[in-house]
């Protein structure tokens, strides 16, 4: 061993807080550890992978008969639906894998590097956009294999693709939140799933929400769930940004500005 | 030299107390460690060292007490601390799903390293540290030994003018521990100050210029190894001879060379004697090849850990440690 390397630097500025550029520098590089750990565990993509494709084919064909007298016209409706529905419901493993990885030793050389304290909850979030990326692509392909033609065209698709990605990614911090507070990885899993399914399923994702008793429209009215699936068909079937799509942004940006500062805290708190 | 290391202590700490549930795992630690020395935490599992250690470190927040790092407060000012030290834990904190080099990168690009610098960073340590050869394999598959040095490795990228080592040797062959003490020793001699804590007399022994005993979350010794050695006592001699009709003539021997009391235990014909320095053996077997006594065994021992604990504390270590310690108990041992 040379001992050169191991000679102590003594000039080094000594400051108590990190600067905003130190915070998105570490949180890209800890958003680039992720991507390295999906790389070499590409089974943990099953999910993403699978799941479009399963819940698509089967949703459609199952319910396009009877809410829209045939699958041709049920596809505007169910595509934009699922893909919420799909990238949504991803979202909940950023907050498993979380809990699991910082059950591990590395976390506590994280905690006692000078490092911004936001950047391995943000890393985390922001790696798993590639999770939604793969959902989203995968769902669009398999509505358009299965005869979806969206008449807002291929520009607006894409404008809608990332909307569901960042609404995902915003969502994601509610579930980071459960991961940071959890005792264990199965129990965020089952806390979630109880947040979640009432959301994705009491909207208008998969029904015309007038087929709804009156009490329950008033909440799948206000679901932001609905609002995003609203925002995505008229994005994909016309090519229109409207009130829906401003609602999503504004919405997705609350739960950030909540969810962000709680999930710091929390996770300080149990350093 | 930047004024954050002109202090003279390097660890300062009053008081130091965390609870957990109603169990106090530290109660009023006071530490102070000299910049640029080795000072050792010994005593058994669950005596409070690694919660202590995790204290200093930032990594806990102190219930009462208060600490220093070469002049900042750890609560306080936690983010300068963290950027004067090195944590190595008892439990390798390096990410085991990604390759060495994959972790060193990433923690060099954490401390500020740039691309180019951090992989060179990683390839410089991992060379000084003997990983080359299994740079690239995923973490699952390496020794123990291994992930010990890595975790090392990534504990210097910064070179933290103080290293904290949880345990640094715990779980490691022989040969793999005597690399891990040169490797400590080096780091002391380029200037960084190392604090570690241990189960192994023997390796305060080796390493430390100071020792803190702690005990049920209290130091409840403190000093120089010699100045700790003295208040334990001096080694031990345990001999048998051949015959058993020697025993006499052998005991008077031994009171004779070490000029101390000596105790027999009839069952195994065995002599005992307290020893004040291990080489008077020597002197010993000359004076017995003299005189024609054949000996059965002869063997020097250090004082234990768990005899260190008996004498300062009255009561032996933990009764569930005994067997664990039983195991790691090494002793310097001339057979004959």
């Amino acid at each position: 061993m040379k001992s050169t390397s191991l000679g102590r630097e003594t000039s080094r500025p000594l400051k108590n807080h990190t600067s905003f550029g130190q915070t998105l520098r570490n949180s890209l590089t800890m958003a680039y550890r992720g991507l390295l750990k999906i790389r070499r565990t590409p089974e943990q993509l099953f999910d993403v992978t699978l799941q479009p494709i399963l819940f698509t084919l089967m949703f459609t064909y199952i319910f396009g008969g009877a809410i829209s007298g045939n699958v041709e016209n049920y596809l505007p409706i169910i595509i934009p639906g699922i893909l919420v529905q799909t990238v949504i419901g991803t979202s909940v493993v950023t907050g498993v894998q979380l809990r699991e990885d910082m059950d591990k030793g590395v976390f506590d050389r994280f905690k006692s590097l000078p490092i911004a304290r936001i950047a391995p909850l943000a890393g985390a979030v922001l790696a798993d956009t590639v999770r939604y990326t793969i959902a989203t692509v995968l769902t669009f392909v398999m509505g358009y294999i299965m005869g979806y033609q969206p008449v807002g065209g291929l520009g607006s698709v894409a404008i809608a693709a990332i909307l569901v990605i960042a609404c995902s990614w915003a969502v994601s911090w509610i579930f980071a939140f459960f991961g940071v507070i959890a005792r264990t990885a199965a129990s965020v899993q089952g806390i979630s799933m109880i947040v979640l399914f009432p959301l994705t399923f009491l909207s208008n994702a998969f029904v015309p929400v007038e087929t709804m008793p009156t009490w329950l429209q008033w909440f799948v009215n206000i679901n932001p769930i609905s609002h995003l699936v609203s925002a995505v068909r008229e994005l994909a079937n016309n090519g229109a940004i409207g009130f829906e799509f401003i609602i999503s942004i504004v919405s997705a940006a609350v739960i950030v500005a909540i969810f962000a500062p709680l999930t710091v805290r929390a996770y300080m708190r149990r350093t | 030299m930047s004024n954050a290391y002109n202090t003279e202590w390097a660890v300062e700490a009053r008081g130091l107390v965390k609870t957990f549930g109603d169990n106090r795992a530290v109660d009023g630690v006071d530490l102070n460690v000299r910049a640029g020395s080795i000072y050792g935490v010994l005593g058994p599992n669950g005596a409070g060292k690694t919660t202590t250690i995790r204290m200093l470190a930032t990594l806990l927040r102190p219930d009462a007490g208060q600490a220093r790092i070469f002049g900042h407060d750890v609560v306080k000012e936690s983010h300068i601390v963290r950027q004067l030290i090195g944590v190595t834990g008892q439990y390798a904190s390096v990410d085991e799903s990604l390759s060495a080099t994959e972790n060193l990168i990433i923690f060099s690009r954490l401390l500020g390293l740039g691309r180019s610098e951090a992989r060179k960073k990683a390839e410089e340590l991992l060379e000084e540290f003997g990983l080359t050869e299994a740079a690239k394999r995923p973490l699952k598959h390496f020794s123990g030994g291994m992930r010990r040095r890595l975790d090392l490795a990534a504990s210097l990228i910064a070179q933290p003018p103080l290293i904290f080592l949880d345990e640094p040797t715990t779980g490691l062959d022989p040969r793999t521990r005597s690399q891990m003490w040169d490797t400590i020793r080096r780091l002391v001699v380029t200037g960084s100050t190392v604090l570690l804590t241990t189960q192994y007399l023997d390796e305060a022994d080796q390493l430390a210029d100071r020792i803190a005993v702690i005990d049920r979350g209290h130091v409840v010794a403190e000093g120089t190894v010699d100045e700790l050695k003295a208040s334990v006592g001096t080694s031990a001699l345990h001999l048998r001879v051949h015959d058993a009709k020697d025993i006499a003539g052998a005991k008077e021997i031994v009171e004779q060379v070490l000029q101390v009391r000596s105790s027999v235990t009839a069952e195994a014909a065995k002599i005992t004697a307290p020893m004040a320095d291990a080489d008077q053996v020597t002197d010993l077997l000359i004076a017995l090849r003299t005189r024609g006594i054949q000996l059965a065994e002869i063997s020097v021992q250090k004082p234990t850990l768990d005899e260190v604990f008996l004498t300062i504390t009255g009561h032996g270590a933990a009764a569930n440690e005994t067997k664990a310690q039983g195991q790691q108990e090494r002793m310097e041992e001339v057979r004959a």
